[in-house]
């Protein structure tokens, strides 16, 4: 019998459920462009006001807080659904469904596999939205870029939200079928959410920061992945808030790497998790 | 060449410092119905969650359908089909998709899975609800499309755990002659049960199974012979007496106390003995209250092996049944 292709089938049956409850899809279609709509429009206000008063460096394009902070959101948003993306599979577990799977042919792998790129899937998706959304309330994304150079930049991105979401799906499915409640699951989630949303560059320049927390944000996967929408979607040389951004290829080679071994490595805590579990 | 299907040698499981299975060995013959039957905690789950790979095999030697156990769990998965005790199905699936998820997970071609979908839809009589969520499905409907399931992938052995349980009386009987269907075209069923009539009524051959261990093994009426042909039960006005005069009639293979009053266990028509039985104890002045004379069923086959009723053991002590809730 051929499995080749195992992780379709888990890939398959996740998107029904995706599709399938409404109210979850619609809800999380509908948070990322909340949070572009309340907190991007109310920020973006205080913080161009603050950052008028800096002098513009010559030659160098300013960038409003709104078009900064969707690179942020569209990061915050893949981490949060990433982090939750592995949940599916301790429900199947308390539920006895997962029996199915454990025993059947199918590669434990496949089931890593399968979940990841759905869970990569429904981030694709989230992001088009929020990019959609944020270009029709003023985020000026793709500015002056031809057709080919934004297809260009939009495979970009996907990349960069591919690499990270398979990473943190790694990591939820490992923590999934680790954990008994999902209690237990969406407390670790939390805890790990807020450092990784904070520490990061998320929403603000890390160059305030103290010398430790810019440590942090540094490794941080997220500010990786912001770093690499920025560069696609904005450009390599740009100022806000006064602050003064450069990207070198180099630097986003570098992001981009740092992203892959956290996938890989996350991978291999999930394979572990996966081939000692026991579901009876 | 053999023809046995399942061959187990010697199988034990520990959880922790308890023995859920402590030396179990059978075979079971190609299109057999081999049941074990015992109490919840004796074990039966535990067994059988060993031999579809979802438990390591810690102590002894299992094969099927030729396959190790151990070492070749991946073509043990693919020889076999499962209906678990517990509903597994998706709720928020159709039939068709739960048929073809399974289909695909076993690595099924597309032209296969079609053939086979349509094939078990008529065998379990899910048709109709083809297109319709699992949520909206009948205990009974649900049970078919599992054991439905559970027949996809053409199993040479289907594992069925508990197989009507929580299910009503009409619909039990129902299920019983779709299990006996399934075997009639070939496939061999290894079944666990707790219900007595379930394991009279469907096994080829029956394992009572208690503590871990196999204590009895036959045919039902094997069983049932030998605790005699006929059953009698007595109540007197002096118990204690009517026994030892009662052990010493020709035609008496065994009596002991149970509840009131006394049973007796008879090698000979039961019809027959009956009145010299009544009659000696009343010549010793003792009265007889109340008579009973029956064929020995399930449950008094179960008594007499395990020493107990089954119906008065306190629910499981097994790790395997605390986790669940």
């Amino acid at each position: 019998m051929m499995v080749n292709y195992g992780f379709m089938t888990i890939y398959w049956r996740d998107m029904i459920r995706f599709v399938r409850f409404k109210t979850l899809l619609i809800s999380s279609l509908i948070q990322p462009a909340l949070w572009m709509a309340f907190f991007g429009i109310a920020m973006s206000a205080s913080f161009d006001r603050l950052g008028a008063s800096i002098p513009p460096i010559p030659g160098v394009p300013e960038v409003q807080y709104l078009t900064f902070m969707a690179a942020g959101v569209i990061a915050m948003t893949t981490l949060f659904t990433s982090l939750f993306g592995g949940i599916v599979l301790l429900f199947d577990k308390n539920w006895g469904l997962m029996r199915e799977i454990m025993a059947s042919p199918l590669p434990r792998d496949h089931i890593i596999f399968g979940i990841a790129l759905s869970g990569m899937t429904k981030s694709f998706i989230q992001v088009m939205i929020v990019m959609i959304f944020g270009l029709l309330i003023g985020v000026s994304f793709f500015a002056g870029y031809t057709i080919a150079h934004t297809v260009v930049a939009l495979l970009g991105i996907m990349l960069f939200v591919g690499m990270f979401s398979i990473g943190f799906l790694f990591f939820s499915a490992a923590i999934s079928i680790s954990m008994d409640t999902p209690e237990g699951l969406q407390g670790i989630i939390t805890l790990l959410s807020m450092p990784i949303f904070f520490a990061s560059n998320a929403l603000y320049p890390v160059s305030a920061f103290p010398p430790v927390l810019q440590a942090i944000s540094t490794v941080n996967p997220l500010s990786q992945l912001v770093n690499g929408v920025r560069y696609f979607a904005i450009g390599d040389n740009f100022t806000t808030m006064g602050i003064h951004y450069v990207y070198t290829p180099a630097d986003i080679l570098l992001s981009f790497t740092v992203l892959g071994i956290f996938a890989i490595s996350m991978f291999g805590v999930a394979w572990w998790r996966f081939k000692s579990a026991v579901v009876t | 060449m053999s023809t046995s299907i399942i061959e187990v040698e010697g199988l034990e499981h520990q959880y922790g410092d308890f023995k859920a299975v402590n030396g179990i060995s059978f075979t079971v013959g190609k299109g057999e119905i081999f049941s074990f039957l015992g109490p919840n905690g004796a074990g039966k789950s535990t067994a059988i969650n060993i031999l579809i790979t979802l438990l390591k095999l810690q102590k002894g030697e299992a094969h099927i359908a030729g396959y190790d156990v151990r070492t070749e769990a991946e073509k043990v998965r693919e020889s076999i089909g499962i209906v678990f005790q517990e509903v597994t199905l998706d709720r928020d699936m159709t039939v068709w998709e739960i048929l073809e998820f399974h289909g695909r997970l076993y690595g099924m071609t597309r032209p296969d899975r079609k053939e086979r979908i349509a094939e078990i839809l008529e065998l379990v009589k899910l048709g109709e609800q083809k297109d319709m969520l699992v949520k909206k499905l009948s205990g009974g409907m649900k049970r078919r499309l599992e054991i439905g399931r559970g027949l996809m992938t053409r199993p040479i052995v289907l594992f069925l755990d508990e197989p009507t349980i929580g299910l009503d009386p009409q619909t039990r009987m129902r299920m019983w002659d779709y299990i006996r269907t399934v075997n009639d075209e070939g496939t061999t069923i290894f079944l666990t049960t707790h219900y007595m009539d379930e394991a009279d009524n469907l096994s080829d051959r029956i394992n009572i199974i208690d503590h871990g261990k196999i204590i009895a093994s036959g045919k039902p009426w094997e069983l049932k012979n030998e605790l005699g042909q006929d059953l009698v039960y007595l109540e007197t006005s002096d118990n204690p007496r009517a026994r030892s005069i009662i052990t010493d009639l020709v035609s008496i293979s065994g009596v002991s106390d149970k509840g009131k009053g006394i049973l007796i266990t008879t090698n000979d028509d039961g019809t027959k003995i009956l009145p010299l039985i009544i009659e000696e104890i009343r010549n010793s002045g003792i009265s007889v209250i109340t008579v009973n004379l029956k064929k020995p069923s399930m449950d008094d086959v179960f008594v007499h092996f395990t020493g107990r009723e089954l119906r008065d053991d306190k629910p499981g002590k097994s790790p395997a049944t605390f986790r669940r809730r």
